[in-house]
């Protein structure tokens, strides 16, 4: 099961990191949810995986999971999920301001044929 | 409490309310905030004057509190002789500074700024001098660069005075960094920041290997502020400021502050042969350029910049001397330069304002028309020139006296009474020149305004200082000899040795000097012209200035092309670098660790369900970047990532994880698909083939590393520190759910941090969409029309039921969730999914007109709650966020432990609702605003 999850984890930042170094914002926006995605999983996993023992207290309970790191990636969750809003508007900003959706702010000739399709 | 326990602090603070308040005065009257400032620094006085018995009573005052014992901070500070005689001096002067500014700031100058600059200035010297602690005095060390690089460019409308502004920063600033180090490295070796410790450390300190860095370090700092060669260049610049702030930063203040440092460290670091070359070389060769150069500045202002350089040189030459008596020649000039050039600086603010200019070519016979000045301005001068009765003669006779006992020291020392010598022949002249070119020397010649008197306050200040002079210079004994002992006291922290203030010391060599030096001063005053010529053919080229910029412009180049090569004003290739940089330094931590990879901890089996899971989201990930052109397809596919990362949860026990994924993956999508609406549906195709293939191997080892690094921790046990959570759970925070506890009590900072970056996230977003407009498309990727029916009537009634179930929901998760699976954060997304679903479905008027709550309003709310919850705890009396542990001891009040944890939670659940319903509501009113814009584009 471990390597089922170190596999999972892997293909999310390889697909992640790919992403992200597109030219284009939204797919950076996509490789950078993936990016977050696979950071959660790891800090999660760094608990060690355990199942059907949630970390409720409860006197039948044969063992819990690790707590510490459910907590951590909960807020994470919540902090990606900001930031994945902060960017993708940035991103409409950038193309409001710049006319196109290059990372760099560039090519505005050339994405304005693109949308002309 | 007797005041003499807190008085210190509040001398060096209070000028820096008098800022801000001169700078609210002005509002209400052009003159209001000079009164003020003279208000704040006679309060300032008056605060000083119970204290000031102490050092003359032989004791040092310090006032102490701790303030960061951690690194040795505290907030200290002391007075004793050498303290006083500063923060008089710095007080009084600026007490005239501020009477005489009044009257030379025109209408049109801001009075407001200018004070409150010059406020902040004098706390800051304030600070410097009365601090104990040698780390706070660094940090007023900084703020008198910061604070004087404000008063140099008051006039920002003048190149000049910007250019000078920046240099004198950049020299005193880099100086200031260079202080630091040397105070760093001298607590390190003495053990203490505090000055009472290190000034008694001083045989330890001198004997210490780090000694030679220490002392080239604090130097650095010395000779930057002081203008010492060669650093001195940058004080002629600063003279673009306007002449109160000169006469204040160049006399008593400013660049006193070095000299004060050296006087300070002189018991700690004085007397070894390295002191004496370096202190001593610097102030030998910076007494000679400044009394040279100054000769030959034909702007008033140019000649007493050089003119103060070589005096700071003088000091520093008396110091470097290394002996106790030319430390007390040293303190005695300090006073004498300050006082006369003060005054002499305000003389040369009075002509310009009078006159309308500062050039010696064209300035002459002002005697007749303002003879008052002209007599202030000679008795000044004449004191600066080292004439007899007048207190420069005293200090330099002490001075010549030191170099000819000097010379003593080694076979080439007689040089020293040569070169001062020389050097005192060029002060002559230039004091000569000051008075005799501006007051006499024929009829002025096509001034810009008729001279005359300037008023009456004007003068004052300079009246004062100059009766001063000749005071001091007349009758020692009855005027300085007090202060000045006690100032000498504190600056050796010994009994100071014998020394005499009488002006006639006999027939000695000493007196020759001086005679020499006033005799051939006039000599080469008489050939002027001549030396002018020459000094334009071969030194008059040579600019510290050029070297400045050179060196200046040498730095930029160096640090442009070092940045260039990282950073192409492109976010892929700095992306490339970022990623490839992690890259690296994870493979070399693999390699060189010799451990075996993966460890020997049981793995969990595999099971039919979660191998299925793992596929599907393998496939959808591969998926999402196979279609990523394909942008609405690739957004469906990555939704499907998220969904199972949920399951993942589940299975995993994580309860809490799912829930929160879950409903973050809905808002995400929703948010996204948005988004994109505004965006191209089709990403264009890549043409660097190259490229695409870099990324992709750089993608495939990276996620091949994070893999083996995540087996190498999964195959290995460890001892996790969260025992103590699941112990302290129910006891300690009073919930069986141990994520939540952590969340709301355990961690409970964190938590409100991290509801801060989601407030100030959604709050940016705000900020960002509103009144931004795009073109609006009626059409899809494939040219299909968009649907109009924007509000289908199925799904209007069908929310509308489902509001309140679904607040419901939320309310349920929200309650069991410190025992439970839930909690607020989870609650607040589900909230924010109910809202927002209420939006899509019915429209943002329809909605807004029954949902009568501003979202920022909410935000505010949750943050305060969050923030409240913690002040409480504060009030009661633990620290902040404090576990409430305690209160369910007290038998009546046990269960406020609950309400509290449950208040936090609120809190964070208003700023999740806040946040995500400003922003997609925000994103919604874009696509109602951009339809309008093509609507009217359409009419147009």
């Amino acid at each position: 099961m471990e390597w089922l999850v170190a596999i999972v984890i892997g293909v999310m930042t390889s697909a992640g990191v790919y992403l992200t170094l597109r030219a284009r914002t939204f797919p950076v926006v996509l490789g950078l949810t993936l990016l977050a995605y696979s950071a959660n999983v790891f800090l999660f996993a760094m608990g060690r995986l355990t199942i059907g023992q949630p970390a409720v207290i409860d006197a039948a309970a044969a063992g819990y999971g690790d707590p510490l790191p459910q907590a951590l990636v909960l807020t994470a969750i919540v902090i990606a999920f900001g930031m994945t809003a902060f960017l993708i508007v940035l991103a409409l900003k950038a193309r409001s301001e710049l006319g196109n959706d290059h990372v760099d702010g560039l090519h505005r000739s050339h994405d304005e044929q693109e949308t002309k399709q | 409490m007797s005041l003499l326990a807190f008085n210190l602090p509040i001398v060096a603070l209070l000028p820096f309310v008098g800022a801000a308040l001169a700078a609210w005065a002005s509002r209400f009257h052009r003159v209001a905030s000079a009164w003020v400032s003279a208000g704040i620094t006679v309060l300032a006085l008056a605060f000083l004057a119970p204290a000031i018995s102490i050092p003359f009573a032989g004791e040092t005052l310090i006032q102490s509190w701790a303030w960061m014992p951690s690194i040795g901070l505290d907030f200290a500070f002391r007075l004793d002789g050498l303290a006083l005689l500063f923060a008089l001096l710095i007080l009084v002067i600026g007490l005239l500074i501020i009477i005489y500014a009044r009257y030379y700031l025109s209408t049109k100058d801001s009075m407001g700024r200018f004070f409150a600059y010059l406020m902040m200035f004098m706390g800051s010297m304030l600070g410097i001098v009365l601090s104990e602690n040698l780390l706070q005095l660094v940090v007023f060390w900084e703020l008198t660069s910061l604070s004087s690089f404000l008063l140099i460019s008051y006039w920002q409308h003048r190149q000049d005075a910007r250019h000078g502004a920046r240099m004198a920063l950049a020299i005193t600033g880099a100086g200031g960094l260079a202080l630091l180090g040397g105070v760093l490295l001298l607590g390190h070796v003495v053990g203490s920041y505090n000055l009472t410790d290190v000034l008694a450390a001083g045989d330890m300190i001198k004997n210490h290997e780090l000694y030679l860095p220490i002392l080239v370090l604090i130097l650095l700092g010395v000779f930057t502020k002081s203008a010492q060669f060669p650093f001195h260049f940058w004080l002629p610049h600063a003279m673009a400021a306007p002449t109160p702030v000169s006469a204040y930063l160049h006399s008593a203040t400013m660049v006193k502050a070095g000299i004060f440092l050296l006087a300070r460290f002189f018991p700690a670091l004085s007397g070894t042969p390295e002191w004496t070359w370096i202190v001593g070389t610097a102030g030998l060769l910076t007494f000679m350029i400044g009394a040279y150069t100054a000769m030959f500045k034909h702007d008033l202002k140019g000649l007493l910049a050089y003119s103060t350089i070589s005096h700071l040189g003088l000091i520093t030459l008396l110091f470097g001397f290394g002996t106790q008596m030319a430390a007390v020649a040293a303190i005695f000039h300090i006073i004498n330069h300050a006082t006369f050039k003060a005054s002499l600086f305000m003389v040369a603010g009075i002509i310009d304002h009078e006159t309308g200019t500062r050039d010696m070519r064209k300035l002459s016979g002002l005697l007749k028309y303002m003879p008052h000045t002209a007599v202030l301005a000679m008795i000044a001068a004449a004191a600066m020139a080292g004439v007899p009765l007048m207190n420069g003669f005293l200090s330099k006779e002490m001075f010549f006296e030191q170099a000819v006992f000097a010379t003593e020291t080694s076979a080439w020392a007689w040089a020293i009474p040569v070169l001062v010598t020389l050097a005192a022949i060029f002060s002559v002249a230039y004091s000569l020149r000051f008075i005799h070119d501006v007051f006499f020397n024929g009829e002025p010649k096509d001034l810009p305004k008729v001279p005359h008197e300037p008023p009456r306050f004007m003068k004052i200040p300079v009246d004062l200082l100059v009766v001063i002079c000749l005071a001091v210079g007349i009758l020692p004994m009855f005027t300085v000899a007090p202060i000045l002992a006690v100032a000498v006291a504190g600056t050796l922290q010994a009994t100071p040795p014998e020394y005499s203030l009488s002006i006639w010391h006999g027939f000695n060599l000493p007196l020759v000097m001086s005679m020499l030096a006033l005799a051939l001063g006039v000599g080469v005053y008489m050939i002027r012209e001549r030396l002018y010529k020459l000094h334009d053919q071969i030194l008059g080229r040579v600019d510290a200035r050029v070297g400045y910029n050179a060196l200046l412009n040498a730095t930029l180049t160096l640090s442009l092309s070092v940045t260039r090569r990282f950073d192409k004003g492109s976010l892929q290739h700095a992306s490339v670098w970022v990623i490839g940089a992690g890259l690296v330094a994870g493979v070399i931590g693999f390699m060189t660790v010799d451990a075996p990879l993966f460890g020997d901890r049981a793995t969990l089996p595999i099971d039919a369900a979660s191998l299925t899971a793992a596929i599907v989201l393998i496939a959808a990930t591969i998926m999402t970047v196979l279609v990523h052109r394909q942008r609405f397809l690739s957004l469906i596919s990555i939704g499907v990532v998220g969904l199972i990362i949920a399951l993942g949860f589940v299975k995993f026990s994580a309860p809490d994880l799912a829930l929160t994924q879950l409903s973050v993956e809905i808002v995400t999508i929703v948010m996204l698909l948005l988004a994109l609406y505004f965006l191209p549906q089709i990403t264009p195709k890549e043409v660097s083939k190259l490229r695409l293939g870099r990324d992709g191997v750089i993608a495939v080892i990276t996620g091949i590393g994070v893999t083996l690094m995540t087996m190498a921790v999964l195959t290995r046990d460890f001892a996790p520190i969260s025992e103590f959570f699941l112990e302290n759970s129910v006891p300690g925070g009073g919930g069986t759910n141990v994520v939540n506890v952590i969340l709301v009590d355990f961690r409970g900072i964190d938590t409100l941090a991290e509801i801060v970056v989601l407030a100030l996230a959604g709050l940016g977003i705000y900020a960002m969409l509103e009144g931004m407009k795009l073109p609006a498309r009626d059409r899809d990727a494939q040219g299909r029309l968009w649907n109009p029916d924007t509000h289908p009537a199925i799904m209007q009634t069908l929310t509308r039921l489902l509001l309140p179930l679904m607040l419901l929901v939320a309310v349920f998760i929200f309650l069991r969730g410190h025992n439970l699976p839930g909690g607020g954060f989870i609650a607040g997304l589900i909230a924010s999914v109910a809202l927002i679903v209420q939006y899509l479905a019915n429209g943002i008027d329809w909605t807004s007109d029954r949902l009568k709550v501003d979202m920022h309003t909410v935000i505010a709310y949750g943050l305060l709650i969050g923030t409240g919850t913690g002040l409480v705890s504060i009030a009661i009396g633990f620290p902040f966020l404090t576990s409430t542990f305690e209160y369910l001891t007290w038998p009546v009040v046990g269960k406020f432990e609950v309400a509290s944890a449950i208040a936090f939670d609120i809190g964070v659940f208003l700023v999740v609702v806040g946040a995500t319903v400003l922003s997609l509501v925000q994103l919604g009113k874009l696509s109602r605003a951009s339809h309008d814009y093509a609507a009217q584009q359409e009419k147009n």
